[in-house]
């Protein structure tokens, strides 16, 4: 079995995690950052996701076989995403 | 093995699942054959009387559905879970009683279908069942409700067996057998199990939503809530069109193991047969809506699924050019299989044809919602799917019963299916080309379609005299005397290593791989001759288990109770959480303190054998 | 399948059911990843009733996002008590982690609770249909976790969760941490992004 991070490494993210949902939150509040909230936030969020998958789930350090089984069907299914928003119109940009 | 009918009720093993799913979808395929035959008798002639406009409207959904979800796929599965396990090397799949759980939900999803034509409801709004006609308001009754929980059983069915299949391939093959050693069935076994995991989610939600509105009141669809009938088409073309993918890769899978062994000469180009099915897999998920042409999504959007539509043949053609030069310079031996492999490959030909043509946004204008889809879509799924899967019945027919079947009536089988079915789907090229419109009851005369459609009628009666002619050749073959050798037909791969059929725990020494076509390797003498190990005391075998079919009881009970009472829902509910309970410690010692495995003496075992792992050790 | 609940390893040098898993939260993203899409299709095209920035409350969306996330936490420390033999730390753990999750629930049914009385039902519009069919599946599937949770822990309550056990506790992680994950995308698309 692959060695396990000491708990103290589990702390650490989990404090992370924290720090950046009250980053999210505030900067929800911040009306000064608007034009940019929607790209920050889904980076920050990414990063979010990225932290639980790679350390609580174990992934960065498990056989890459299991990154494959689910990044790719993550991948498959972001594009959907992205192509559903195009086609139904969410990425025009509206004339002035 | 536990005799009788509890027996099969219990099973584990792939080899009873697989006959399960064979004999069930044979069935099906009978039923869905069936409908055809009254489609084909109402649109014999003009102003047919045969059946009524509603009825006719069944007819073609449930031919469509039957014969995608309970015919095609079911004779698939019934080839994966018979073949793939021995072609690996193992004893069983990974997850044995997951794997009954998936037939018991297929059959009792089906049978649920089906009862729908008793309440006189049966599904009648097409099997992709476009929004929004399939609203509350425009489908006041019961069928469309029996079609998207059937659907949705369906769906549960092949997922499970999905990941099943999934961890299977990955993770029991033989020592020795890297990936480019497996057969090429098995790759195209694992690439469709990957397409179901994948595809199968999006129609889920897509019937959920659909569920909502007409159960719970939402406007998902519903365009005079601000709703769109297009997210319906959109999900269900993004399942649906991998879902083609699914059902022809497998028979791809069957020709390509037929073709080498008949034409005794290895596949040629292996690698890259296995590569453009993974590619054909991959990019059946980009190219959903050339099925929506005619719906206005504009010329860019047009363009860009026209593009990737016809970059989906390049893999498929090189899988063809790679079928014939297997051939080339093979010397042939003209089996029913092959016969059947040469028909797959001919036929397959012409549907890609008509199919490229459809990749034209201004062609298809012309030919969208036009027989000559239909007649496409036959030669694809008939000339194609199931040609493949009766070359895999002829194939394996002696390795899974023990009995050949008569080459000579195959010969007549194969004939008749192939004039029969020649006759009855090429003359609708034609009438999509003169305008005959699909999913229209009956037509006015005089409008230059008569002559063709007597003609595919007709036709259709031939093709069901092939079938007739298989179901003779099997039952003589059932009954005959004459057992079939372990490796009728000088075999490449493991499953011909074994007796036919093959002994409850497959291999008694787990063999090890050296060599793609392992088989014809080792009967050359080309493999290392290793000292064979003494067979194992005892060969532990997953015990039978009573809560697959429990659980999936308890899911068809839920079903039933959505169309019915809530209390059959919760009901169905218990049993489903009863049965899983039950089914997770179902091994694990009754008494406490920890883990024990249950001994040979445990009362549980109905085979009086303890489990153990079922992979390779 | 095999003799209870130790790794099975195959071909590929891992277990069966640990991959099983994996591919099973692979096609999870698919299903999660259509409601998303079905929601943010249909995002800013309602035709009337409470609108997200009406009816959203971030303040308490933000106290039961946190509470999810730390439940993850609790989950990878129970896999370690389990991992090491701690039954104590395995009890503590393995009821803490559902107990999050309830936690969640809870304020997920008074969030539903609310909306509904404020005036955003599923029928209302396009938001009230997308938002709760998303985040009832959402909750559905947490509410499964927790039903699955506490039921390892009353086998480490009966002393009946040893370390050979590691695995099963490892999986049931696995789909823990995919729920969390899942909320995650849809706390900053649905709540934060409106």
């Amino acid at each position: 079995m692959t060695q396990h991070p000491p708990v103290r490494t589990y702390l650490l993210v989990a404090a992370v995690l924290a720090v950046i949902t009250a980053v999210e939150v505030s900067l929800f509040y911040v009306t000064v950052m608007a034009r940019f909230l929607a790209p920050l936030l889904i980076v920050l969020s990414a990063a979010k996701f990225s932290l639980v998958v790679m350390f609580f789930m174990h992934l960065r350090s498990d056989h890459r076989a299991f990154t494959g089984l689910f990044v790719g069907p993550l991948a498959i299914a972001i594009a959907i995403i992205l192509a559903l928003m195009a086609l139904f119109g969410a990425f025009v940009v509206a004339r002035p | 093995m536990t005799r009788g009918v509890w027996g099969w009720i219990t099973t584990v093993d792939h080899k009873r699942i697989g006959i399960l799913y064979g004999v069930t979808a044979f069935v099906f395929l009978l039923v869905g054959g069936f409908e055809a035959a009254l489609i084909r008798l109402q649109l014999a002639r003009p102003d047919g009387a045969v059946v009524s406009a509603g009825t006719y409207n069944e007819l073609f959904t449930m031919h469509g559905t039957t014969m995608v979800f309970l015919a095609v796929m079911p004779l698939n599965a019934a080839f994966f879970n018979y073949i793939v396990p021995l072609m690996l090397g193992a004893r069983d799949v990974a997850f044995p009683r997951l794997n009954a759980l998936s037939y018991w939900i297929f059959l009792f999803g089906s049978l649920f279908l089906n009862a729908s034509f008793f309440v006189n409801a049966a599904p009648n709004a097409g099997w992709f069942g476009y929004a929004n006609l399939t609203a509350k308001q425009f489908s006041p009754g019961a069928n469309i409700d029996f079609w998207v929980i059937s659907l949705q059983l369906l769906g549960v069915s092949s997922l499970i067996a999905g990941f099943n299949f999934i961890v299977t391939i990955l993770n029991m093959r033989a020592p020795g057998m890297t990936f480019m050693r497996m057969p090429v069935f098995v790759w195209m076994t694992l690439v469709t199990q990957f397409l179901i995991v994948l595809a199968f989610p999006v129609i889920t939600v897509g019937l959920i939503l659909l569920l909502f509105d007409r159960f719970f009141g939402t406007n998902f669809y519903n365009p005079g809530a601000g709703g769109n009938p297009l997210l319906w088409q959109h999900l269900f073309w993004l399942f649906g069109h991998p879902e083609v993918y699914i059902l022809i890769l497998p028979a791809m899978g069957i020709v390509s193991e037929v073709l080498p062994t008949f034409a005794r000469k290895p596949l040629f180009g292996y690698p890259v047969v296995v590569y453009s099915g993974m590619l054909i897999g991959l990019f059946g998920f980009g190219v959903w809506s050339h099925h929506m042409f005619t719906v206005g999504l504009g010329a860019v959007v047009d363009s860009a699924f026209a593009v990737g539509t016809m970059l989906i043949g390049i893999p498929t053609g090189v899988k063809i050019f790679n079928w014939i030069a297997t051939l080339w310079g093979g010397r042939i031996r003209l089996t029913t299989a092959l016969w059947f492999a040469l028909g797959f490959i001919a036929m397959f030909l012409m549907g890609g044809l008509s199919g490229i043509m459809h990749a034209s946004p201004p062609v298809d204008m012309q030919q969208q919602d036009s027989y000559f889809v239909v007649a496409h879509l036959h030669y694809v799924l008939v000339g194609g799917s199931l040609f493949g899967i009766f070359a895999g019945l002829y194939y394996w027919w002696p390795k899974m019963t023990g009995r050949m079947l008569s080459e000579r009536a195959g010969r007549w089988n194969f004939w008749l299916m192939f004039v029969g079915f020649n006759v009855t789907f090429f003359p609708m090229h034609f009438l999509g080309l003169l305008g005959m419109p699909r999913r229209i009851y009956t037509y006015a005369g005089g409008l230059g379609w008569d002559l063709w459609n007597l003609v595919s009628t007709v036709g259709v009666f031939i093709l069901a005299l092939g079938i007739l002619v298989f179901i003779g050749n099997a039952v003589a073959s059932l009954r005959s005397a004459a057992p079939a050798p372990a490796d009728p037909w000088d075999g490449r791969t493991l499953e011909w290593a074994v007796s036919s059929p093959p002994p409850e725990y497959n291999f008694r020494n787990i063999p090890t791989v050296h060599h793609r076509d392992e088989l014809w390797a080792l009967k050359a003498g080309r493999a290392p001759v290793e000292a064979a190990p003494p067979p194992p005391r005892e060969i532990h075998l997953p015990p039978p288990s009573f809560y697959p079919i429990v659980v999936a009881a308890g899911v068809v009970l839920a079903a039933t109770g959505a169309l019915t009472h809530l209390a059959l829902v919760v009901a169905g509910a218990l049993v489903v959480v009863f049965g899983a309970y039950r089914w997770a410690f179902e091994y694990r010692s009754s008494l406490g303190g920890g883990l024990r495995p249950p001994s040979d003496a445990s009362p549980r075992g109905l085979r009086g054998q303890s489990p153990r792992s079922s992979g390779p050790r | 399948m095999t003799t209870p609940h130790e790794a099975v390893i195959g071909s590929t040098g891992l277990d069966h059911r640990k991959m099983g898993v994996w591919a099973f939260l692979g096609s999870e993203c698919m299903f999660f990843g259509s409601l998303i899409a079905t929601y943010l299709v249909y995002k800013g095209r309602s035709l009337s009733g409470p609108t997200p920035h009406e009816i959203l409350n971030i303040p308490l969306t933000s106290i039961s996002t946190f509470v999810l996330l730390m439940s993850s936490l609790l989950m990878v420390l129970a896999l370690a008590a389990v991992q090491r033999g701690d039954a104590l730390g395995a009890r503590l753990w393995l009821f803490g982690t559902p107990f999050f999750g309830m936690i969640f629930l809870g304020f997920q049914v008074y969030e539903f609770a609310t909306f509904v009385r404020e005036g955003l039902t599923l029928q209302v519009n396009l938001f009230g249909a997308s938002f709760f069919v998303l985040t009832g599946f959402h909750g559905a599937h947490v509410s499964v976790g927790v039903v699955w949770l506490l039921t390892l822990w009353t086998l480490a309550l009966r002393n009946r969760l040893t370390r050979a056990d590691a695995l099963i506790v490892e999986i049931a992680g696995l789909y823990w941490h995919f729920v969390d994950i899942v909320w995650i995308v849809i706390f900053t698309l649905v709540y934060l992004i409106q």
